[in-house]
C-alpha cells in the first residue's frame, strides 16, 4: 500500500466571520492513482473540503498533509502545484484571449523556458482533445470545450492530484460522456482525481471510490458500488442513485436477483443472464 | 377540438448577421399539455423558447420566417410586454432572473404584478396563491438571496405564475441545481402539470421528463429530428444516441436486451414501467 498523497486529519473548518462549522472532524486518506467522487447536497461541505485539499482554505482545526507537507506551514503556491483545482464555472477561470496563452499561463509563472512552455501546452491540449484550437478566443469555444480548456490549463501545471468541481453541470449528455471518458483517461495517465459531482451516472461510470458528505461530515466512504447501492443512506441524503440501481433494487424486493449493476452495460449483462435461464 | 394554445408554423430564424439557428419548426401545444424539448447544447432550444414569448425576434432582431401564435396572439404582431401576460418564461440561472429590487420573497412575486398595474387586493390574492403553488409558504419575509438554489428557482416560477400566463415556458430549470433543488423544482412542475397547466420545458434530465411530458420534441442543429408522444420519441434509442442524447436508462437497457437477446419486451420509459415489465417477464408480479 503506497503512502497517501493527501492525508486529512480531524479537519474542522469555519469560514471567516462565521461561527458555523462547515466541516466537522473529517478524516481521509487519498492514495496516488485513486479516482474519487465526492457527493452530497450543496452546503454539505464538499467544496469546502476540496478547497482544503489544495491549500486554498486552511484548516481551522486539525491538519491537511499534501505529500507530507502541512498546508498551514507551506506556501499555498507549493500546494497548488501539486493539487490542481478546476472550477465549476469556466468563465471564473479564463483570463486570456487565446487558448494557447490560457494554457501557458501556469507554466509561465513557474518560470519555464519558451520551449518547455510550448511542450506543456501541446501536451495538455492534446490530452483534452483541443489541439488545433491554440489561436481561438476561449469565449468562442462552446461550453463543453471551454470546460476542457480549463482542465488543460490546470493540467499544464502537471499537478499530481486534479480536483474537478462539478465538471458535468451545465453540460449536455455528450459533454458528460466526454468528461467521463477524460476523467478515466487522465486517471490512467497517472493523475489522482477527486471529482465533486451531483451526477450519479458520472459517478457510476467513472469513480472507483465514492465519499458521501453531509452536514460537514463523511457519511459514507467506500467502493462506488457499495456507496451507490446503499439506498437507505442515499435516500436520507436525498440522492437518487442511477435508474438501473433502483430497478435492480425494486426487483430484489420482489425476489429477483439482478445483482448490483451501476451502469446500463452492467445491467444488460445481469439481465441477459436472467433471461437466458 | 379547441384551438391549440401554441401554434408554431414553419418557423425559421437567425440572429443578426448569423447563420440560421432554427429551420422549418412545426409543432402545436394544446391546453393542459406538457411538451418537453430535448437535444444537445447548441441545438436551438433556448432560441425556440424565446420565440414563444417574443424576445425572438422583437428583442434580438435578426431574420424571421414562418409564424408563432400563442393564445390567439401572433407573436410578430404583439410586443413582448403584451405577450408577457400570455407566456411566462423561467430560465436556467435563478439568481439572474431576480429583480434585485425586492427585499422579500413576497415583494419579488408582487413586483411583476405591480409593474403591470394590478389593484392591490388582486396582487395580494395572486401573490399568496403563487407562493402556495410552489410551496414557499413561510418564506414570504425572507430575502430572495438567502434562499437555496431550488427555492430561488421555485420563486422564479412563482413570479411567473402570479401573472397567470396561458403557457409556462421553462428553459432548463433544474440544470444548475443540486439533487434536492432538482427534486423540489420537478415536484412543482409535476404538480402544475397534474393540475392542468400548459407547459413547455427544456430538459436534459430525460428520466424525469419521461414521467410527466405528454409530447416530446427532439431538436438538433436547429431542426426537429423527432416530435410526438413522449413514448414514441424516447424509444427511438438509436436516433437519440446518434445525436448524443441519452434516453432513460431503463429504455436503453430494454432496447439493448431486445436487440442482443432477441427478446420481445415492451420498452419502458419510466422506472415504474420497467419494474412492472421486468417483474412480469421474470415470472413475478
Amino acid at each position: 500500500m503506497s503512502e497517501p498523497i493527501i492525508k486529512v486529519e480531524n479537519l474542522w473548518y469555519q469560514y471567516p466571520e462565521s461561527n458555523f462549522w462547515a466541516l466537522r472532524g473529517i478524516n481521509l486518506e487519498i492514495r496516488r492513482g485513486e479516482l474519487i467522487a465526492l457527493i452530497g447536497q450543496n452546503g454539505g461541505g464538499k467544496s469546502t473540503l476540496a478547497k482544503n485539499l489544495n491549500g486554498l482554505y486552511k484548516p481551522t482545526k486539525g491538519r491537511v498533509l499534501v505529500e507530507g507537507m502541512d498546508t498551514k506551514e507551506v506556501p499555498t503556491q507549493e500546494i497548488v502545484k501539486r493539487v490542481g483545482y478546476v472550477f465549476q464555472n469556466p468563465s471564473h477561470q479564463i483570463f486570456e484571449s487565446k487558448v494557447y496563452d490560457e494554457v501557458a499561463y501556469g507554466p509561465k509563472n513557474f518560470g519555464l523556458s519558451e520551449d518547455e512552455i510550448a511542450e506543456r501546452v501541446e501536451w495538455a491540449l492534446s490530452l483534452v482533445g483541443l489541439q488545433g484550437y491554440e489561436d481561438v478566443h476561449p469565449y468562442d469555444l462552446d461550453y463543453g470545450k471551454m470546460k476542457l480548456l480549463t482542465v488543460a490549463s490546470v493540467l499544464a501545471m502537471k499537478p499530481d492530484v486534479l480536483v474537478l468541481d462539478e465538471p458535468t453541470t451545465g453540460q449536455d449528455h455528450r459533454g458528460r460522456w466526454i468528461l467521463a471518458d477524460l476523467s478515466k483517461k487522465l486517471n490512467r495517465e497517472g493523475f489522482t482525481i477527486v471529482t465533486i459531482t451531483h451526477d450519479m451516472r458520472y459517478v457510476a461510470e467513472v469513480a472507483k471510490r465514492t465519499i458521501l458528505i453531509a452536514n460537514g461530515q463523511i457519511v459514507m466512504d467506500g467502493p462506488t458500488r457499495k456507496v451507490l447501492t446503499a439506498l437507505d443512506i442515499l435516500h436520507k441524503a436525498a440522492i437518487k442513485p442511477p435508474q438501473v440501481v433502483q430497478l435492480a433494487h425494486a426487483l430484489r424486493e420482489k425476489g429477483i436477483d439482478a445483482g448490483d449493476p451501476l451502469t446500463v452495460r452492467e445491467a444488460l449483462e445481469e439481465f441477459k443472464r436472467l433471461f437466458k435461464k | 377540438m379547441s384551438e391549440p394554445i401554441i401554434k408554431v408554423e414553419r418557423l425559421a430564424y437567425s440572429y443578426p448577421r448569423k447563420e440560421l439557428v432554427l429551420y422549418d419548426i412545426n409543432f402545436e401545444v394544446n391546453k393542459g399539455e406538457v411538451l418537453g424539448i430535448i437535444g444537445p447544447n447548441g441545438a436551438g432550444k433556448s432560441t425556440l423558447c424565446k420565440a414563444l414569448n417574443g424576445l425572438v425576434p422583437h428583442f434580438y432582431g435578426g431574420k424571421y420566417g414562418g409564424r408563432v401564435v400563442v393564445a390567439g396572439m401572433e407573436v410578430l404582431e404583439h410586443t413582448v410586454a403584451e405577450l408577457s401576460t400570455k407566456v411566462g418564461i423561467v430560465f436556467q440561472d435563478p439568481e439572474e432572473q431576480m429583480s434585485g429590487l425586492a427585499l422579500t420573497v413576497w415583494e419579488e412575486v408582487a413586483f411583476g404584478l405591480m409593474m403591470l398595474g394590478f389593484p392591490k387586493e388582486e396582487i395580494v390574492r395572486r401573490v399568496d396563491e403563487a407562493i402556495k403553488q410552489v410551496g414557499l409558504e413561510g418564506f414570504e419575509k425572507r430575502s430572495p438571496f438567502e434562499l437555496s438554489g431550488g427555492q430561488q428557482q421555485r420563486l422564479a416560477i412563482a413570479t411567473v405564475l402570479a401573472v397567470k400566463p396561458d403557457v409556462l415556458v421553462l428553459d432548463e430549470p433544474t440544470a444548475q441545481l443540486d439533487p434536492i433543488g432538482k427534486f423540489e423544482v420537478f415536484s412543482v412542475i409535476k404538480r402544475l402539470a397534474a393540475e392542468g397547466s400548459t407547459i413547455v420545458v427544456v430538459e436534459h434530465e430525460i428520466e424525469e421528463l419521461a414521467t410527466f411530458a405528454d409530447n416530446i420534441l427532439l431538436l438538433d442543429q436547429g431542426r426537429v429530428k423527432a416530435y410526438g408522444p413522449a413514448r414514441d420519441v424516447l424509444t427511438q434509442v438509436e436516433k437519440l444516441k446518434s445525436l448524443g442524447v441519452d434516453p432513460p436508462s431503463v429504455t436503453e437497457l430494454t432496447y439493448l436486451l431486445n436487440k442482443e437477446l432477441g427478446a420481445n419486451l415492451e420498452v419502458p420509459i419510466t422506472l415504474d414501467e420497467a419494474i412492472k415489465i421486468y417483474a412480469e417477464a421474470l415470472g413475478v408480479s
